[in-house]
């Protein structure tokens, strides 16, 4: 009764429960190919679901708005922020793990764990990415609640709507994009702590100091948090984001989704006070689903490509059930194959271990698997060649013959250290390191800590040593220290035919 | 009328303009191209005032943002020299040797000298140093002045047959040109070089030779032929020739006596710069 009764469009029916005169915004049946927005005053709920989604949005701002302060000392010469993405000296923190734009790779195996994990998780439980932990679900739901605090719940806000602009309208209107644009100014803050000192960059903010490129992206992210959270809101899922289209490739018949079970609901309709209740047609057509929907579709439709699956209306109609005292779950997660057998009298269940599970699983593991141990047994050294291919050799006057190489050397280590590079295969006559040494052995190189050094090396074979086309040759960089050694294969061009 | 006629096919309002029957809809512009439309006026305007616009007798009106692209450029120039400062500072105090042998000043002189290789070497030694038909390649071990870094650096600096008076220089006689030597005695010199090469020959007229390239060529090129640095001359006895191997290309440089030009690199190139060239040249491969 308690919340309910805020309902100035709700009427009372005889069987306990309200009905809401409403009608889904985003119904297939209704919409027509383009139509302005209209906007959608989702009715707060209360139950499991919106307390999980509650659970969830405080952990995801948290994280979001506090990792960029999170210290972790890497020594004098690194940068002192647990997750940085250092944009100017190319390198990205991530707790103990720093990358070089040279092992972008790791960026793209993350990239495609993410994907494989939400593919699986897609299959088996549905859209629970969209419905509770998708940046656009969390900022949205987080404006709406600022909306709800400001102005009031669905019937107020309808109202605020429809009146004519007076006081009240103003100050509500104006505190609440007040505080969306304080909450978006405060998004776009945080994103820009991630690309630089936090506290420094806190300071220059506070001063008034902060750099023009901090403050435009502080602007941009400001703009697209107010305007995709506070206006476009599902409109962004329905119509900009790709993620429901890809997910109509991952959910089958026995992928969980938000489902209204027809087989218990219908034929829907009023129920009168008193009467016995059947087996069937427990919907009582109370439109609370509908009410709660910050999607504004109606899920007795079916499934449809707008629903995130954000399960407001399970709570929605549980509290409805408790109501009229008809068990909860007549929306559930559940799949369309369980509605189908019961229609047909078969017992339901859920089918987790599919085909498609087994290999998202599979794929995830082998994914998985291959970052840890790239992680685990990633070189603190590393070395790249590039072999000059204009000219791709000179011959001496003495008739030798030489090849020219840009040789990089990589110390991932924080400290400095010496490596000895080696080159092997084919009969050398010399390896010149210039500005170093000329030597047929081991040359010693010292490398600072977290760089590269860059190298020309020539290699000499004398004119009675050709011979005609490549020849394989090999460099290979040891630390004495840890025995690491990495090898690149390159080629010794002769010239000779 | 009042001007609310709908046509009754489409139902759409018409302007009440006719011809013949036929009546002509009232489609307007939509709403928000008329918008844009009205936005770029108001723009317009607001550009004349804000950044320069109008031609005056004497210039231009400057605009209240003062904006010069010409000005913008000179800064981001001046920024990038102030970047640079550092380290060309050092470039102008640093000997060649330790600028090789610094890593850090050795990778910066790198990159800055095959960028001005690239710029103003190139279109005559080629983009990777290697030369053509008279002009040097610069990767081998074959140099006519020297190829140590302050060889280099000179040869930049002052060019060679340039036109300042400190130039390297160095002329060979146009022997067949000038008639000094007469055809046949060519065809011998020609025949001598040759065989001091290493390759086959006509012994009887390098015998013939030996006293004309004593007399004519030796003081440049030496008794044997090994060339002299300090002179520009070629080594003959090696296998790289600046304008041909072949004995046609031979006798063609003893009739005209060829000697390419290289400018003068010192008002155009500050000397860090012709640093940075020679540490870049040198690297390539035939640096001594």
């Amino acid at each position: 009764m308690d919340r309910i009764d805020l309902l100035k469009l709700a009427t009372s029916t005889d069987d306990g429960s309200y009905r809401i005169d409403v009608r889904a915004t985003n119904s297939a049946a209704t919409r027509k190919l383009y139509k302005a927005r209209e906007p959608i005053h989702p009715r707060l709920v209360h139950g499991t679901f919106r307390r999980a989604k509650w659970i969830v949005m405080a952990a995801t701002l948290t994280i979001y708005y506090l990792t960029p302060w999170i210290r972790w000392d890497r020594g004098p010469d690194a940068p002192g922020q647990a997750v940085l993405v250092d944009l100017a000296h190319e390198r990205f923190y991530f707790f103990f793990i720093e990358i070089w734009p040279q092992e972008i790779y790791y960026i793209t195996g993350l990239l495609i764990l993410s994907a494989v994990a939400l593919f699986l998780v897609t299959a088996l439980f549905g859209r629970l990415w969209c419905g509770y932990a998708c940046p656009q679900t969390v900022w949205t739901d987080l404006f709406i609640w600022v909306e709800n605090l400001v102005e009031g719940d669905r019937s107020a806000r309808i109202r605020l709507a429809a009146q004519l602009w007076n006081t009240e309208k103003i100050v509500k209107r104006l505190s609440k994009h007040t505080a969306w644009l304080l909450i978006a100014a405060a998004t776009g803050g945080a994103w820009v702590f991630y690309f630089t000192d936090a506290p420094i960059l806190f300071q220059q903010f506070a001063h008034g100091e902060a750099p023009a490129i901090a403050l435009l992206s502080v602007g941009l992210l400001t703009f697209t948090t107010y305007s995709l959270g506070g206006f476009m809101r599902e409109q962004v899922c329905t119509y900009m984001c790709p993620w429901p289209r890809i997910q109509a490739a991952m959910i089958d018949d026995e992928a969980l989704s938000v489902t209204y079970r027809r087989d218990r609901g219908e034929p829907r309709g009023p129920h009168k006070k008193g009467q016995p209740w059947s087996s069937t047609s427990h919907c009582v057509d109370c439109h609370q689903c509908v009410a709660a929907c910050p999607m504004g579709i109606d899920i007795r439709d079916g499934t449809q490509l707008e629903c995130i699956n954000c399960a407001l209306c399970i709570d929605a109609c549980d509290d409805i059930m408790d109501k009229v005292g008809l068990p909860r779950g007549l929306i559930a997660y559940d799949t369309d194959a369980n509605v189908e057998r019961r229609l047909k009298g078969e017992a339901s269940g859920f089918r987790f271990v599919r085909p498609r599970t087994i290999l998202y699983a599979v794929v995830l593991a082998i994914v998985g698997a291959v970052m840890l141990y790239g992680l685990w047994a990633r070189f603190t050294i590393g070395l790249d060649v590039l072999k000059d291919r204009n000219p791709e050799f000179v011959r001496q006057s003495d008739g030798a013959v030489l090849n020219g190489y840009s040789v990089k050397l990589l110390n991932h280590a924080d400290r400095a250290r010496t490596f000895l590079l080696t080159v092997t295969g084919g009969e050398l006559a010399a390896i010149h390191v210039i500005g170093v040494q000329s030597t047929t052995g081991p040359i010693s190189l010292s490398v600072e800590s977290d760089r590269v050094r860059a190298l020309r090396v020539l290699l000499t074979v004398s004119k009675t040593k050709l011979k005609p086309g490549n020849q394989q040759i090999k460099f290979q960089l040891t630390d004495p220290g840890t025995h690491e050694s990495v090898e690149t294969r390159s080629v010794f061009v002769s010239g000779m035919n | 009328m009042s001007g609310k006629e709908r046509d009754t096919h489409s139902g759409t309002e018409t302007t009440g303009h006719e011809w013949d029957g036929i009546k002509e809809l009232n489609t307007p512009l939509p709403r928000w191209w008329l918008i844009v439309f009205y936005a770029c006026i108001v723009w317009a305007f607001a550009y004349w005032i804000v950044m320069p616009a109008w031609p005056t007798f004497n210039g231009y009106t400057h605009g209240l943002l003062d904006h010069s692209q010409r000005e913008n450029v000179a800064a981001a120039v001046n920024a990038l020299k102030m970047q640079r400062h550092a380290h060309e500072s050092q470039l102008a105090t640093a000997s060649l040797q330790r600028i090789q042998n610094d890593p850090d000043l050795q990778q910066f002189a790198l990159a800055e000298g095959r960028s001005l290789f690239g710029d103003n070497c190139a279109p005559c030694h080629g983009s990777g140093g290697q030369g053509a038909h008279g002009y040097p390649n610069l990767n081998d071990d074959v140099w006519l002045w020297g190829g140590k870094l302050e060889d280099i650096q000179h040869s930049i600096t002052v060019g060679v047959r340039s036109t300042i008076a400190d130039t390297r220089q160095s002329q060979m006689p146009a022997f067949g040109h000038d008639k000094i030597l007469s055809d046949s005695q060519i065809d011998d010199v020609t025949e001598f070089v040759v065989s001091i090469a290493g390759r086959p020959a006509d012994q009887a007229r390098v015998h013939r030779a030996t006293k004309l390239f004593a007399d004519n060529c030796a003081a440049c090129h030496g008794a044997s032929g090994h060339g002299d640095r300090t002179m520009g001359a070629p080594n003959l006895t090696d296998t790289d020739w600046l304008y041909g191997s072949t004995r046609a290309d031979i006798r063609d440089q003893i009739w005209f006596g060829h000697g390419g030009v290289m400018p003068t690199w010192a008002g155009r190139l500050t000397p860090e710069e012709i640093k940075s060239l020679a540490v870049y040249v040198h690297s390539l491969g035939g640096g001594e």
